[in-house]
């Protein structure tokens, strides 16, 4: 257990995590709605608060998991509660506390009905959330990653669009059907290492055979959940028919949970399958950078494209992690940062449009510039920095993992070159057309400007476009320890495999 | 006070019975009369808890392993008598009769646990079906075309057919053995040097409590019964006797039959054939109580997988599961026999808006549903995981990976009455009112089904350690 930092005292990262499930389980008993509104955004915004320390106490040059807890839970299967934070989770974390007091604040006006029972859902989501990011043993970690599944679904199911009966259905059975296996891989891992201990599982023997299958059972969860290309098809349906908040949390937080296990799980318990099979994955992130572009060109609808937007974004990210060196890596998880910033206020603002004209239709939100100037400045700043822009958080992430594409093989980074031209394509494209429109557009005076609200709203997210877009030092510090121990195993692990293979022949 | 729970159940028959003697019996007397012996023998049973004896020459055995079956039989009888309270399709000169062969039927499961002779077993057994034969068609001819008869019909035919098959397996093992005492077979089993006929023996005795926990080839009354049978009838066929079905599963499958990789193999294709066949035809029903009955046949198939590694971490989760089975299917179906207005069988599309008509209820079902499909936190993922951890433990992958696919497989039914609850319209279906004492009810449910898959350290490691106990 040299692994852990063990936190003496209060035990953080359990009240955070348990503190939104305390915040839900009040909501049972009083069902005032504005009562339901202010509870429930007092609740993130503590739990958003309480995170600050985290921040504080983290110490970036080691490499080790921080804030750790561990308890006995299950001892005959060798079951523990066990919590800890290093580098590559230590940003998501945030981004999931830091995010939740917005979706609060963006469905204030939204969710006109069944408000009780919609904030109990969030609250409930964001326990899941954090535990996700937190849980240091596996049983813990499919708890929390199924559990997810339960609210995300009566929020899509319940609050969404016209479509969303099908849409929440397709969301639960894709992501179910791809976990079921990622649970036999898990006790197939146990019964060969001994423990749930997802560190104690990491760097050991295992022959490539059984590394193969556990690698594709992880691939196929992660890979669903990303999504990645093959496997995107659920996207767009949940995207369009979530309510607002319900698009923001799974932009910002759900696919991240995709790239972070592969980077938390693939790389180091099956490091020889990883380097095995990294060339067709890098490939079909290319395949998905492309194809969510040539998708999101066409799309009518705003919230489907940036909905296919992701499947490109993402297809950046799974490109950063497989190249396997430092700034492919490093790229990658501040490009899901980058991503959980952009296209969850690119969601916050089509959510805002949609309240206003009642429609995600392109064409009917065609020339509003003149009537909502803050709206459209917001809008525009978000574009930009969705299709990497220079000076903005995304062109720092795309940056890092097209340069660590570059040192793996030259033409697999020639061909993401174009995924990056073809998201300027559709973003400028959609900014022109919400911005000025044509000669035909539909009579927009009726419209008003953003509130105060919503400019509260989204001015947090504009601040971290420009501070990862300007100073990204201190994001990549944080990250960097975790990052290179990382790495330094997996190029240690690949030097001994040969010798290994060397001997063996 | 080894045999209060027995002595409790039998005074509360003898009680229904002098009621049922009364000219026109009142509707109230008869519930609370029911519902009180059955608090009392849910009580009784945590008061014989600690008790162990030994009773009628041996045939009788008090001991942890059955009084942690009769606390668990007594809990469910409770909560089956305050949930199904209301007998909507009974009609109400029969109640006392029907109240009568509940408990009856129930005394035979409590002394189905604790019979170790082959005789006694048998005879516990027969207390327990027969009267169990009779609630099916007590149902009141609503439809005009007597369902329910023939749900009685098939549920006795088929029975008596799996008893045969049992019959002739106990006299078997008797002439194999010369004694009846479960003891004394298994000491001269044990001697080795066994011929195959011990085989055919043992299995013959399995078949009839796959026949009670409907496993893939004696399945077949499982729908129709479950159809034809009222509400409340089919809440107690789709959970208490499976107590008892467990229970022998595992004395028996303790004998040794000198050939134990051919029961192994059996007993896995057998949960594969239920887990397939249940979860497929579960997928296109339209009566929900058709439903849950192809999803009981599914989840016989997960206990089986739990019993395939004859050791006793594979009982012990198997005892788990079949404890948060019962719990999960009793929060389906306290809320089925309370939508139903007046004890007609509903189809899918009546629960529709449930969560409009009637919050708790819906969230009752709901985490009833989500516990059956496997959803972490509650019970039900937990026996999975453990089930699913104990075959792998004994190296059966591609069983295990096809149980795992079953899963993902069963979501999809489980969801649609989800789906229909929370997202679908009402339309003109009215409200659903329901009695405080029935809200209480579903809470603990709730509360036991979460708690249950959240903690389950206490509950397996005690199961195990019984179990290791057995003779």
């Amino acid at each position: 257990m040299d692994l852990l930092l063990i936190k003496e005292g209060f035990p953080l990262l359990s009240f955070l995590i348990f503190l939104p499930l305390a915040g839900a389980l009040v909501l049972l008993f009083f069902h005032g709605e504005s009562f339901a509104r202010l509870w429930t955004l007092s609740v993130t915004a503590l739990t958003a608060v309480c995170s600050i320390p985290l921040l504080m106490g983290f110490d970036p040059a080691s490499a080790k998991y921080q804030f750790a807890e561990a308890y006995a839970w299950i001892p005959r299967l060798h079951i523990n509660y066990i919590v800890g934070m290093d580098g590559i989770s230590i940003l998501l974390v945030l981004l999931t506390t830091l995010i939740m007091p917005f979706c609060v604040l963006a469905s204030w006006k939204y969710i006109q009905k069944r408000i009780t029972p919609f904030m109990f859902c969030l609250l409930v989501m964001e326990t899941s959330m954090i535990g996700v990011f937190v849980a240091l043993d596996f049983v813990l970690f499919y708890i929390f990653w199924e559990f997810m599944l339960i609210p995300m679904y009566l929020l899509i199911a319940i609050w969404g669009g016209p479509r969303k009966v099908y849409a929440s259905i397709k969301f639960f059975l894709y992501t179910l059907a791809g976990s079921v296996l990622l649970l036999v891989a898990i006790i197939a891992l146990y019964l060969k290492s001994g423990s749930f201990f997802i560190p104690e599982m990491m760097w050991q023997p295992y022959s490539l055979t059984f590394q193969t299958l556990v690698f594709l059972a992880f691939f196929l969860a992660f890979a669903i959940k990303v999504p990645m290309f093959p496997f995107h098809t659920w996207l767009p349906a949940a995207h369009v028919e979530a309510p607002t908040a319900g698009s923001v949390i799974l932009a910002s937080v759900l696919l991240k949970m995709g790239t972070y296990g592969m980077l938390r799980f693939c790389l180091p318990i099956t490091p020889d399958a990883t380097m095995l099979l990294a060339t067709p994955i890098l490939w079909l992130s290319i395949a998905g950078i492309i194809y969510g572009g040539f998708t999101a060109l066409a799309q009518q609808d705003m919230k489907k494209l940036i909905a296919y937007s992701s499947v490109g974004h993402m297809g950046f990210v799974t490109l950063g992690i497989f190249v396997l060196n430092t700034r492919g890596i490093e790229g990658a998880i501040l490009q899901m940062i980058n991503h959980g910033v952009t296209t969850g206020a690119l969601f916050l603002c089509v959510g805002m449009i949609y309240e206003r004209t009642h429609s995600r239709e392109l064409a009917l939100a065609t020339g509003v510039g003149k009537y909502m100037p803050w709206f459209v400045t917001f809008l525009a700043f978000f574009s930009l920095s969705s299709f990497g822009f220079p000076g903005t958080n995304s062109f720092i992430g795309e940056f890092l993992v097209l340069a660590g594409t570059f040192e793996h093989n030259t033409f697999l980074a020639l061909a993401a070159i174009p995924g990056a031209v073809l998201a300027a394509a559709y973003m400028l494209r959609m900014l022109q057309k919400v911005v000025w429109g044509g000669t035909n557009n539909p009579d927009q005076s009726s419209l008003t400007d953003l509130d105060v609200r919503e400019i509260a709203v989204l001015a947090p997210f504009l601040l971290f476009v420009f501070w990862i877009g300007l100073g990204p030092q201190p994001f990549l510090d944080l990250m960097h320890t975790s990052v290179s121990q990382l790495l330094e195993q997996l190029h240690h692990w690949q030097q001994h495999q040969q010798v290994a293979t060397v001997f063996w022949r | 006070m080894v045999l209060l729970p027995e002595l409790v159940l039998s005074a509360g028959a003898l009680a229904l019975f002098l009621v049922s003697l009364a000219k026109a019996p009142s509707v109230q007397t008869v519930k609370s009369v029911a519902i009180v012996f059955g608090l009392a023998t849910f009580a009784s049973t945590l008061l014989a808890f600690q008790s162990q004896g030994s009773l009628f020459y041996g045939a009788y055995a008090v001991d942890q392993y059955s009084q942690l079956f009769k606390v668990m039989i007594g809990f469910s009888l409770a909560v089956l008598l305050v949930l199904g309270q209301n007998l909507k399709g009974i009609s109400p000169e029969v109640r006392p009769e029907y109240y009568l062969f509940l408990l009856l039927s129930v005394l035979g499961l409590m002394m189905l646990v604790s019979s170790v002779e082959l005789i006694t077993i048998f005879i516990s057994l027969e207390l327990s079906s027969f009267a169990l034969y009779l609630l099916v068609p007590l149902r009141d001819d609503r439809t005009g075309i007597r369902v329910q008869m023939e749900a009685g019909m098939k549920y006795i035919l088929f029975g008596v057919m799996a008893t045969g098959f049992m019959l002739y397996g106990m006299s078997l093992l008797f002439g194999l053995t010369g004694t009846t005492y479960v003891q004394g077979i298994l000491t001269a089993l044990a001697k080795g040097n066994l011929q195959p006929a011990v085989l055919v023996a043992v299995l013959l005795v399995l078949a009839g409590f796959f026949y009670k926990l409907a496993v893939f080839p004696l399945h077949f009354w499982v729908p129709d019964v479950y159809q034809g049978a009222s509400n409340e009838t089919t809440a107690f066929i789709a959970t208490l006797p499976k107590f008892g079905a467990v229970a022998l599963l595992i004395r028996f499958l303790g004998m040794p039959t000198g050939q134990s990789s051919v029961v192994i193999e059996l007993l896995a294709v057998l949960a594969l054939c239920s887990m397939f066949y249940g979860n497929l035809s579960a997928l296109v029903q339209k009566d929900i109580k058709r439903m849950l009955g192809f999803s009981g046949i599914a989840h016989a198939g997960f206990i089986l997988l739990g019993l395939l590694s004859l050791n006793r971490e594979g009982y012990g989760a198997a005892i788990y599961y079949i404890a948060g089975y019962v719990l999960m299917n009793l929060a389906c179906f306290l809320v089925i026999s309370n939508v139903s207005k007046e004890g007609e069988n509903l189809r899918i599309d009546d629960l529709n808006g449930l969560y409009k008509r009637q919050p708790v209820l819906a969230f009752v079902l709901a985490v009833g549903l989500f516990g059956l499909a496997g959803i972490p936190p509650f019970v039900g993922f937990m026996g999975k995981f453990m089930i699913l951890t104990e075959a792998l433990r004994a190296d059966h992958l591609l069983v295990v990976c096809l149980a795992a696919i079953n899963t993902a497989i069963a979501i999809y039914y489980y969801l649609s009455v989800v789906k229909a609850a929370y997202t679908a319209d009402p339309g003109d279906s009215s409200e659903v009112s329901i009695h405080p004492m029935i809200q209480l009810t579903g809470v603990v449910l709730v509360l036991a089904i979460t708690l249950l898959g959240a903690l389950p350290a206490r509950f397996v490691d005690f199961a195990s350690s019984v179990v290791q106990n057995l003779p």
